[in-house]
């Protein structure tokens, strides 16, 4: 069970008052966890990554384990804290502008 | 009894204000998605109940939003706007070839005649259709791949195809406008595209008549007459007579000729609005005096309506979108302002009152006649 935490408008389109919990099948990856995401809210479609590209939006940055994992690969293993449900995995709307 | 929706997209929300047909009490209700962009609503001509809305923020991008209970709930409709094949290049604005990058949806055209069809026009310019009430969308990529689109270039706010209006006459016809590009026309419901420029002078490209390239920031039609049309140019206020096959500039006594918004009174064809903005590169009231000016000839003479507007220290801007009529029997005239007030005159403009003073920065006024 991988543990999400999202931003505070993903949580009111998605309509989840807290943290999201997932089933991830397979290596937990942000590419993964992302899928999952998405296949259990489509609203986020596109509110994430790109539709077209699958690149990450620019101003969304993906946090674990007080590490910035947005330019890493979206296909490499998430930490074992995340994987276990211990850490949450943070999709973060950067703070730029208001 | 009759009445009137408005609706108002913002920088930080929608909202809806309501009243009666005597427009003086006022229901204000929002914001709705709060926080969010929302650069347009419109309602169907068909259903009046159906809303659509486009919310976007520069995180997350682009969402739509559809109401089918007049805007007292909302579900989240489709919001991928792929466009057609290889999309290949506009100009960038250093003039170097940029590929077209969708960034999102600056106007809803709902149809005129089935509630579940409407247009949308987006960043960077193209043209959408959907036939499911929004749940897909198509591109009608004849526009954007008819031929002049590798000259395109943005304006200021991005290239965005802002304007969408279908005759009521004949539904093939369709025109749209771009900036900065221009005005384009199908006859055929947006199969095939030609611009319709001719008549137009920009001197801020290198040919002042070019046949595309033009900042057009606003075009309006009256229904009963829809091959006139009436142009808010990046400078100049412009008439067609020929359903844009030619255009005659018609600024007059304007104190100024720049502006974004126009419209046409809803009875009166020869009827015109526009609110002059001192230049582009001051977006505020010449002399600080926020005016409407209408023109009853179709342009060429203009009368300043100021009664109940700021006649001093106003420095707002009225956005291309934000102007808007009601079809009642007395032809109510709207529009908000970048300072968060929406003005509403229910005589056509000769007095004006706020509706609301505090809005976010208002980008777009839609207005619906309720039975």
């Amino acid at each position: 069970m991988i543990r999400v935490v999202l931003p505070a408008h993903l949580k009111t389109l998605a309509q989840v008052p807290g943290e999201v919990e997932l089933e991830v099948v397979g290596t937990p990856t942000p590419r993964a966890v992302i899928d999952a995401l998405e296949d259990r809210y489509p609203v986020l479609l596109g509110t994430i990554r790109d539709p077209r590209t699958q690149q990450r939006r620019k101003f969304v940055r993906f946090y674990a384990c007080e590490r910035d994992l947005s330019l890493e690969s979206l296909d490499v293993a998430l930490p074992q804290a995340v994987a276990t449900g211990s850490e949450p995995f943070f999709v973060i709307g950067a703070m730029a502008g208001g | 009894m009759s009445g009137v929706r408005v609706l108002v997209g913002t920088r930080k929300g929608a909202f809806v204000l309501n009243s009666d047909g005597k427009r003086r009490n006022w229901e204000v209700s929002g914001p709705l998605f709060g926080g969010w962009e929302i650069y347009h609503l419109k309602g169907s001509p068909v259903d009046p109940n159906r809303i659509f809305a486009s919310q976007s923020t520069g995180w997350f991008g682009q969402l739509m939003q559809r109401s089918d209970d007049g805007g007292l709930t909302w579900a989240p409709i489709g919001n991928q706007f792929l466009y057609d094949g290889v999309t290949g290049t506009h100009q960038w604005y250093d003039g170097t070839p940029h590929p077209w990058e969708f960034e999102r949806v600056w106007h809803l055209e709902p149809s005129l005649s089935d509630p579940d069809t409407v247009l949308a026009g987006v960043e960077d310019a193209a043209l959408f259709r959907s036939n499911d009430a929004g749940a897909t969308w198509t591109e009608l990529s004849g526009l954007r791949e008819h031929g002049t689109g590798p000259s395109w270039q943005p304006g200021a706010g991005g290239m965005c195809l802002h304007t969408i209006l279908v005759s009521p006459q004949d539904p093939q016809r369709i025109f749209v406008a771009i900036s900065s590009a221009g005005a384009f026309r199908s006859d055929d419901g947006g199969v095939t595209w030609r611009p319709i420029n001719h008549g137009l002078h920009s001197e801020g490209l290198p040919d002042a008549d070019a046949e595309v390239g033009h900042c057009v920031h606003r075009i309006a039609l009256h229904p009963s007459n829809p091959d006139v049309l009436f142009m808010q140019k990046h400078w100049d206020v412009m008439r067609s007579d020929n359903a844009g096959d030619s255009w005659v500039e018609v600024s007059g006594n304007l104190p100024s000729d720049f502006g974004f918004a126009i419209d046409v009174h809803a009875h009166e064809p020869e009827t015109v609005y526009v609110v002059p903005i001192t230049s582009d590169s001051q977006h505020f009231p010449p002399e600080g005096k926020l005016r409407v000016y209408r023109s009853r000839s179709g342009g060429n003479e203009w009368e300043p309506l100021t009664k109940g507007l700021p006649q001093s220290h106003c420095y707002v801007d009225v956005l291309r979108d934000a102007m808007a009529v009601d079809s009642l029997e007395e032809c109510g005239v709207y529009f908000g302002t970048t300072g968060g007030q929406v003005y509403a005159s229910a005589n056509s403009g000769d007095s004006w009152e706020p509706i609301v003073r505090d809005l976010p920065a208002v980008l777009s006024v839609e207005v619906q006649t309720l039975a």
